[in-house]
């Protein structure tokens, strides 16, 4: 007996749905194993990794918080990912989002500027663009790689960020820790609730959510990133110009990634800080592929994979988990994603040999 | 210890890493398939060796034990790609995460314990001679070994059938398919090896190298190493070249202060990957104009 | 009968998905004899030598060498049994010598095998230099290195896979030259052929298959080339009846010392290229292809830009600078060889495919797609070109590759083009819808369209081309008036004898 894999005529609605709840589970089962091996109590782990967020007002919040930089990264990544551009740098870009953003409040700390947060987002923004656009401008006009190029302009950015949090931005009255001073109140973005910290950069992201999805499911333009990505020798022969392509690609996504690191600045750490560079950049990759790529999808993902990070915070307190699993699981799903994700164009079938 | 001393007993060693995980690379890439994931690789790699020898003492152990499970991670990839046939840069990112994720969750409580590395061995005769004698030519015994991999790697792709039917198969997968290669097979043999060359390449920097764990030690040398194999077009000598340029850089910080020069350390530590940056952009348009 | 056949297949069936591409085909070869597998495009003959070669595995039936029942999992086992294949697109590696090539199939020592190539090459009429690179080599020189491969392991049975598609006149003759040599040489061949005078020309016995069922055993000898169509297709020949064209009118296209050196190490350079185009005129160029066909192409097109504006002339503009949308907007159309991945994107739906360049017939509005007006322009070339296929929301990579032909010519037509480009009209076609096809571009000539056609079937040219150039290693001869030329001086011209 063999198995083969035959493709469908169309691809799979109910696969494409189908794929990543599958994939979710065969994570969940994966993890209980992996826990248990670790000797952790697998079933509490999981009440506290996929259940406890749900569980209070305060620790739902903390998803919507979580999922405001992420929803809105992967969105400007899953872009260029569909035309087979592949900006896997931004976490440097939102990392430089942040440190433009922070120019502001930390030239005029006492909040004497006028136009404070907007200034900050725009300039977050125009930070992760240019930052992008550099890769951008290596592949199309010597064809550098933009994997490589984005991904070493991570690891620079990281060292930008150290240079001005240990040098030039320090706090001089911060007992010499590495962040600047406390950004002052017109610095801070509006929060939606009263008591929790979810603020109008959700609705940045959402926002960016439906610009995608008329992009790429509505307009000619996304189409074009489509039919790049599908079919690059198609593209070529319609005459959409491929390195416009990747430029726009670029530059939307680092423009995401840089109002993300703005919106990050301005909402919850108020200050320029280390743990800004906390991996959501390396994280909407995830998101983005979980969500197949496709604008709706990704907020479903993005949900997803913000309830596993604050499930995994309670995690780690409640069933001594190490926080580094939230990772691991986060790589299982890309993984089981990827596998379950051939059901949507191909269906197996049992192939008996030949009756002797 | 001057500069120049400092530089000839240590770049072969700062360079192994890169020239290990950099050249199973290359056997994959020229197989026609493009793994991503060896960041992750050489981290699950590095702590599984780190344990291994922790608990041993052993370091043949851990470097058995850190090919074993990178090439079993790589697996995972060639699974992905050479049977369901998903992306290759997405597969490539899921392993690496995975290897990443998995080397912080396996080595936490390793963290902060020391091992000890291995005794360095001068070549008999050679390594009287003055000023190379004790430092180019007294290394430890990976980085012998390393070198005859080195040789043993292009003979087998430049002077066997087997390096015949690698590229064979990279040029046209579906020519050598039909003429009765197993091509599925094959890649997946390469994949391996470029895997158990990553964790060689991780084992080597967290027991040898600097003989400790750290949660993101690797730091990003699995895509330097990538770069490398752009930077070698894909020829073994080149490769080597390139890895030996980065050990140099990668000792530069070091060198900067031992020289007294005054440039912030976050300056010198984004050297390499300026570097990187630039040789990818001279060597692509050198092929773009090429073509 | 008293000794069983070298070869027999009974009741052999292949399915692939929803398509059965072989039914319980029975085929018995014997030993020493030339035997023909004749069948159109998609009758299933590629598929029955993959199963007879171990590339893939029946379904049903079996297979039995020498009387003897054998399992052909994989080709390397075809071999050992003494199962020789030249493939229609070869499996050789561009990178490597012909030396090399050899010895990734045949044991032995370079040196031993470059003496044994050389001395089979002279014994067979096969020459060839085992030190060249493959890429350097021409088709013919291409194809008798994927024989003489074959050859080194002493097989009992050779199958040739569509071996004349790739040559031109000339090159036939040797090539059958060879074969009957090997046959007095005691190997049986197995041809495989859609051209029924070659057949009747060469082989002893044919097995002629349909629609994936063989439909006759006989010895094309006995046959006239009608009956033998007959049974190919089931009915008579389509005969397509070609009006002269009408005077032609003023210039479409003209190319003007097109020249560009060739863009990787296994391209063509072209040289010095002039051309005209008028209205109401089909101009073809004939030659194999690797000769500079594609780069010609996408220059034409846009794809490539070329070096100087004025070497592409449409429609009195120079446009060499000009990318593809550009050259379209002033009324040019395209239909490429490869139809998936370049004239189709084979996950998207084929009213999305139809955007892809027919997005000026009002299916965009301020940028955004409007569905309505692409699916009732995708359902008229669905019902005006008679493309077999669900609907419109049927993906492009699911329709066989005559259906999608037809689907990207009927995209093309249906933007009433000034100047269309062809590039191998029917390649894998079937011979209803390969007729249908060449209608289609005869009544747009007589509508006023100015067409080129590339193709390297040269009956197809000869059929409905008012003028014919050859294109041979980037050199474009001289337009040659159809009524005044002849296969024999084409031929030369492709084989570089004439220049």
């Amino acid at each position: 007996m063999k198995i083969r894999m035959v493709r469908r005529d169309a691809a799979s609605h109910l696969a494409m749905v189908g794929a990543p709840v599958l994939a979710l589970v065969l994570t969940a089962l994966c993890s209980l194993v992996l826990f248990a091996a670790l000797g952790v109590d697998a079933g509490t782990a999981l009440h506290a990794l996929l259940l406890k967020p749900f569980l209070t007002w305060y620790s739902f919040s903390e998803v919507l918080l979580k999922m405001a930089p992420l929803l809105l990264i992967a969105q400007g990544i899953a872009i260029g990912f569909r035309a087979n551009v592949f900006n896997i740098g931004a976490e440097g870009q939102f990392i430089i989002g942040a440190v433009c953003a922070s120019a502001f409040p930390v030239y005029f700390p006492e909040g004497d500027f006028p136009v404070m947060l907007p200034a900050m987002i725009l300039a977050g923004g125009l930070g992760g663009l240019a930052y992008a656009a550099i890769a951008a401008g290596l592949r199309t006009r010597f064809g550098a790689s933009e994997i490589l190029v984005t991904l070493m302009l991570s690891l620079i950015a990281i060292q930008i960020l150290n240079y001005l949090l240990l040098g030039p931005w320090k706090d001089p009255r911060g007992f010499n820790f590495p962040q600047t001073v406390m950004f002052p109140a017109n610095a801070q973005l509006p929060r939606l609730f009263e008591g929790v910290r979810p603020n109008i950069s959700l609705f940045f992201a959402l926002g960016a959510s439906l610009l995608a999805y008329l992009l790429m499911e509505r307009h000619f333009r996304g189409y074009q990133l489509r039919t790049a990505g599908l079919a690059p020798r198609a593209a070529l022969y319609a005459g959409f110009s491929t390195s416009r392509m990747i430029w726009l690609s670029l530059c939307i996504g680092g423009l995401a990634a840089g109002i993300a690191g703005a919106s990050e600045v301005a909402g919850p750490l108020a200050q320029l800080q280390r743990s800004v560079a906390t991996g959501y950049g390396y994280a909407a990759i995830i998101v983005a592929y979980v969500g197949g790529l496709r604008p709706l999808g990704i907020i479903a993902s993005s949900f997803l994979i913000s309830v596993i990070y604050i499930g995994g915070d309670s995690a780690t307190v409640s069933a001594n988990l190490p926080i580094a699993a939230v990772e691991v699981f986060q790589g299982m799903l890309l993984v089981f994603y990827l596998m379950t994700f051939t059901l949507i164009r191909f269906r197996f079938e049992i192939e008996r040999e030949a009756p002797a | 210890m001057n500069a120049l001393e400092f530089l000839l007993s240590g770049t072969l060693a700062a360079a192994l890493p890169l020239l290990l995980a950099a050249l199973g690379e290359m056997v994959v890439e020229k197989t026609g398939l493009l793994n991503l994931g060896l960041e992750g690789m050489m981290a699950i790699g590095a702590a599984i060796a780190f344990i291994c020898v922790y608990h041993t003492g052993a370091h043949e152990l851990g470097f058995l034990a850190a090919a074993a499970i990178s090439a079993a991670l790589a697996m995972v990839f060639a699974f992905l790609v050479v049977v369901i046939h998903a992306n290759e840069v997405a597969a490539g990112l899921a392993i690496g995460v995975l290897g990443l994720g998995l080397s912080a969750l396996f080595g936490k409580s390793y963290e902060s314990l020391t091992i000890t590395g291995l005794p360095e061995l001068g070549l008999p005769i050679l390594s009287q001679i003055p000023v190379i004698g004790p430092t180019l030519l007294t290394q430890d015994i990976v980085v012998w070994c390393a070198i005859l991999g080195v040789v043993a790697i292009w003979y087998v792709l430049n002077r066997t059938k087997l390096g015949l039917i690698i590229t064979a198969v990279g040029e046209n997968a579906h020519a050598a398919r039909s003429i009765g290669y197993p091509v599925a097979r094959i890649r997946f043999a390469a994949v391996a090896f470029g895997g158990a060359m990553c964790g060689l390449a991780g084992a080597y920097a967290s027991t040898v190298y600097t003989p400790l764990w750290a949660d993101g030690m690797i730091a990003g040398r699995g895509w330097i190493a990538l770069a490398l194999v752009v930077f070698g077009t894909w020829q073994t000598g080149r490769v080597a070249f390139g890895a030996l340029l980065f050990g140099v850089l990668s000792l530069g910080e070091l060198t900067a202060q031992a020289i007294g020069l005054a440039i912030p350390s976050q300056v010198l530590s984004s050297v390499p990957y300026i570097v990187t940056i630039l040789i990818l952009v001279v060597i692509s348009a050198q092929q773009q104009r090429r073509q | 009968m008293s000794a069983p056949a070298l070869l027999a297949l009974s009741g052999v069936s292949k399915r692939y998905g929803s398509i059965q591409a072989n039914k319980a085909i029975d085929l018995s070869v014997r030993a020493g004899s030339i035997h023909a597998i004749l069948g159109e495009n998609g009758a299933g003959k590629s598929t029955l030598m993959k199963l007879i070669y171990g590339v893939e595995h029946p379904d049903e039936g079996q297979i039995t060498w020498n009387g003897k029942r054998v399992e052909l999992a994989r080709p390397s086992d075809a071999q050992a049994l003494g199962i020789g294949m030249v493939f229609q697109h070869f499996s050789l590696f561009e990178t490597l010598n012909v030396v090399q090539n050899v010895s990734l199939m045949v044991p032995g020592k370079p040196a031993e095998l470059a003496a044994r190539i050389v001395e089979l090459g002279s014994r067979f009429g096969l020459a060839v230099d085992p030190n060249a690179m493959v890429h350097s080599l021409s088709v013919g020189e291409r194809q008798r290195v994927e024989i003489i491969r074959c050859l080194l392991l002493n097989p009992k049975l050779l199958i040739l896979d569509e071996p004349t598609s790739v040559l031109p006149p000339q090159s036939v003759r040797l090539l059958f030259e060879t074969l009957r040599r090997l046959q007095a040489d005691g190997t049986a061949i197995l041809f495989i052929s859609h051209k029924l005078e070659e057949i009747r020309e060469l082989c002893d016995e044919a097995t002629i298959l349909r629609g994936g069922q063989v439909t006759g055993r006989v010895n094309p000898r006995d046959h006239d080339a009608r009956a033998l169509a007959q049974m190919m297709i089931g009915r008579d020949m389509p005969q397509l009846t070609v009006s002269d064209a009408g005077e032609p009118g003023e210039v479409r296209l003209k190319l003007q010392r097109l020249s560009q050196p060739r863009s990787t190490r296994f391209g063509t350079t072209l040289d010095g290229i002039d051309l005209t185009l008028r209205a109401g005129q089909i101009v073809g160029i004939a030659g194999i292809s690797g000769n500079g066909q594609q780069e010609l192409a996408a220059l034409i097109s846009g794809e490539t830009r070329a070096a100087a504006p004025e070497m592409v002339q449409i429609l009195g503009q120079p446009v060499g600078d000009k990318g593809p949308m550009d050259r379209r907007a002033l009324g040019f159309s395209f239909v490429p060889e490869e139809r998936l991945g370049r004239g189709a994107v084979p996950d998207m739906a084929l009213s999305d495919n139809s955007l892809l360049t027919a997005h000026r017939q009002g299916m965009l509005r301020g940028g955004f797609i409007q569905r309505s007006i692409e699916r009732s322009f995708t359902r008229q070339c669905i019902d005006d070109f008679d493309v077999r296929t669900p609907g419109p929301e049927a993906e492009a990579g699911a329709l066989s590759g005559g259906n999608l032909q037809k689907f990207i010519l009927g995209r093309e037509l249906l933007l009433a083009p000034d100047l269309l480009l062809v590039s191998q009209p029917t390649w894998g076609v079937d011979i209803g819808a390969a007729t249908a096809i060449r209608r289609r571009l005869v009544e747009m000539r007589d509508g006023g369209t100015a067409i080129l056609i590339i193709s390297e079937e040269l009956e197809e040219l000869f059929e409905i081309c008012d003028l014919i150039h050859v294109l041979h290693e980037g050199h474009l001869s001289p337009a040659l008036p159809r009524a005044r030329t002849s296969a024999e001086e084409v031929g030369a011209y492709m084989i570089g004898a004439k220049a």
